[in-house]
């Protein structure tokens, strides 16, 4: 490399540019400390033995790494995050998979008023849920699924619809048509051209709408504290009351409030680039 | 192709989603303003007409008072601050910075928990207790000699929605920076080099010419933090429990429907939050729709 080329690439650093960048990442660190900060406390005080915690020294190291509140936090949380996992899995899949049908539909078979009923389902993604939430209810009682999972299974499918369309019709929109199209010469029907065609190229739209109804169904109170009994509480619900009880322990509390997010926080961190696409797509921009 | 004979296969595959949606969102609503039109108390009880005097009586009620007053001050300062350091997070991102994705990911991260383990962990963090019971931020504040900001979070009279509006910005602001990031991405290197080129300063490039392109980005931000920020409710009952000093409607609505039976009352405060969230939501969703049409 000759060193012309290096010294075009490179600005000139002058002591401006030397402050200015030094401020840059004084802030990007100080900002980086704003939202770590939390996750140090929860770690810390939930890694504590009983008798270490107090109030006077929340700040400090643990003196030694104690797990017991994590067990104590397991006995309390356990049922309720298996029932968590039992609503979230089929949640996700059957809301992806009508999403996926949904969004082909409205991007390869557009008729008239098309347009029109995609703004329709949309809006359901931004209805504040109070405005249903009565006639939900009482719906669900008359169905017999009030109390249990399956119930919150349906309600959690049926809301994440808007989005899951949204997501799928936006990656179709790039699909050429003529694949479709040849595939419609060949005399393959509107479904079958979506199972041999399209469904297998859907791959990476169903890992973004699969880990978006996964953390939201995972994260969601208001449906789960309406919709479930004791039984089939959550993991939101359940650390809610944990957390209201003024029994529990700080550590415990926070041991299970580690314990309630390690699923979704471990989704992003391995598949941070496909949360980060359905999160924008949420904002219509996708 | 515009036959009939296609369309009806299409139709059919998107029926059984598209009655669903009916039912559940439009023939709901209509019914939750059914119910609020009338005095509707408990399951099966008889219940009359009344027009509109539940929407009137909510106008009196010193809660629903308390509850508008709570709700402007969060949405202002979560909404306001959330883009300010959203937008400010992600002008700092785009400067060529080391570890861009470090920092990104880190500033995301609480986007992947629920509001409910926020709720808990800030309950922790801004114990509003005095003296030698002090504790979590107060604590380190008074250690760190920045006494004057030690304070009494929620329990703060008349302001307490400001520390509710604390942790809702360290939930969302990431978000905010992801959306802003990637508009400032999709604007072209070519128009920062033409307008450096016509010597424009580094600071005047982004206010007179970048801002102005992601306009319809901070237009969604502020359409997705708002409707957020109306029907606010997990993260509060998590960290202060139902106090009426932090109510909201979402608190109120669920409180007076499922404690109290008092399902007319529970469908009006349901209604009022849905009016609010649509006359923004309806123009947005009109005009973003649209445009995507070309």
């Amino acid at each position: 490399m000759s060193l012309e080329m290096v010294r075009e690439r490179k600005k000139p650093v002058t002591p401006g540019l030397v402050v200015g960048k030094t401020i840059q990442y004084g802030l990007l660190f100080f900002f980086l400390a704003f939202f770590l900060i939390p996750i140090y406390v929860v770690l810390v005080t939930s890694l504590k033995p009983l008798d270490q915690v107090s109030l006077q020294r929340m700040w400090e190291f643990p003196a030694a790494i104690d797990i017991a509140n994590y067990v104590l936090a397991w006995e309390k949380l356990g049922p309720s995050i298996g029932n968590s996992f039992l609503l979230v899995i089929p949640g996700a899949l059957l809301a992806a998979l009508l999403g996926s049908l949904n969004g082909y539909v409205l991007s390869k078979w557009k008729f008239r008023g098309s347009d029109l009923i995609f703004t329709l389902i949309l809006f359901g993604m931004f209805i504040p849920y109070q405005a249903i939430l009565i006639p939900l209810v009482q719906t669900v009682r008359e169905l017999g699924l009030y109390g249990g999972i399956p119930g919150l299974i349906l309600v959690h499918v049926i809301y994440g619809l808007p989005i899951m369309t949204l997501i799928f019709r936006n990656y179709y929109l790039a699909v050429p048509d003529e694949l479709v199209e040849a595939a419609l010469m060949d005399g393959s029907g509107i479904f079958k051209t979506y199972w041999q065609i399209i469904f297998p190229i859907s791959i990476p739209a169903f890992i973004v709408g699969i880990i978006w109804e996964f953390t939201s169904i995972w994260n969601d109170f208001l449906f789960a504290v309406v919709l479930t009994g004791p039984d089939s509480w959550p993991v939101t619900v359940a650390l809610n009351n944990i957390a209201g009880s003024q029994i529990v322990q700080w550590n415990v509390q926070m041991a299970a409030a580690v314990l309630a997010s390690l699923p979704t926080i471990i989704v992003y961190i391995f598949l941070g680039k496909y949360f980060l696409r359905g999160m924008l797509a949420g904002s219509l921009k996708g | 192709m515009k036959s009939l004979k296609r369309h009806w296969p299409a139709l059919a595959l998107l029926s059984p989603s598209l009655i669903v949606l009916a039912v559940f969102v439009y023939g709901f609503i209509g019914t939750n303003i059914q119910i609020s039109l009338t005095d509707e108390q408990g399951l099966n009880a008889d219940s009359n007409f009344i027009g509109f005097d539940n929407y009137l009586a909510l106008l009196d009620d010193p809660r629903f008072h308390i509850d508008v007053w709570n709700t402007g001050v969060f949405s202002v300062a979560f909404i306001g601050v959330s883009l300010f350091l959203g937008l400010g997070l992600a002008i700092l991102l785009d400067q060529k910075m080391k570890a861009e994705g470090f920092f990104r990911s880190i500033y995301l991260l609480p986007m992947a928990v629920s509001f409910i383990v926020t709720g808990v962990v800030w309950r922790w963090l801004m114990n509003p207790a005095e003296g030698s019971r002090m504790s979590g931020l107060n604590l380190l504040f008074d250690t760190l000699g920045l006494d004057f900001l030690v304070n009494q979070w929620h329990l703060t009279p008349t302001w307490g929605m400001l520390a509710i509006a604390l942790p809702a910005v360290w939930q969302m602001s990431g978000y905010t920076m992801a959306l802003f990031l990637a508009g400032l991405r999709s604007v072209p290197d070519e128009v920062k080099e033409a307008a450096r080129m016509d010597g424009a300063s580094e600071l005047g490039i982004y206010w007179r010419i970048i801002l102005p392109m992601i306009r319809p980005v901070a237009l969604s931000a502020v359409v997705i933090l708002g409707h957020i920020s109306l029907k606010v409710f997990d993260l509060i009952i998590a960290i202060a429990g139902k106090q009426i000093a932090l109510d909201v409607p979402a608190i109120y609505m669920w409180q007076t429907t499922f404690d109290a039976y008092n399902f007319a009352r529970g469908a009006t405060l349901a209604t009022y939050i849905l009016i609010s969230v649509a006359v923004f939501v309806i123009p947005y969703l009109y005009f973003t729709t649209r445009k995507d049409k070309v």
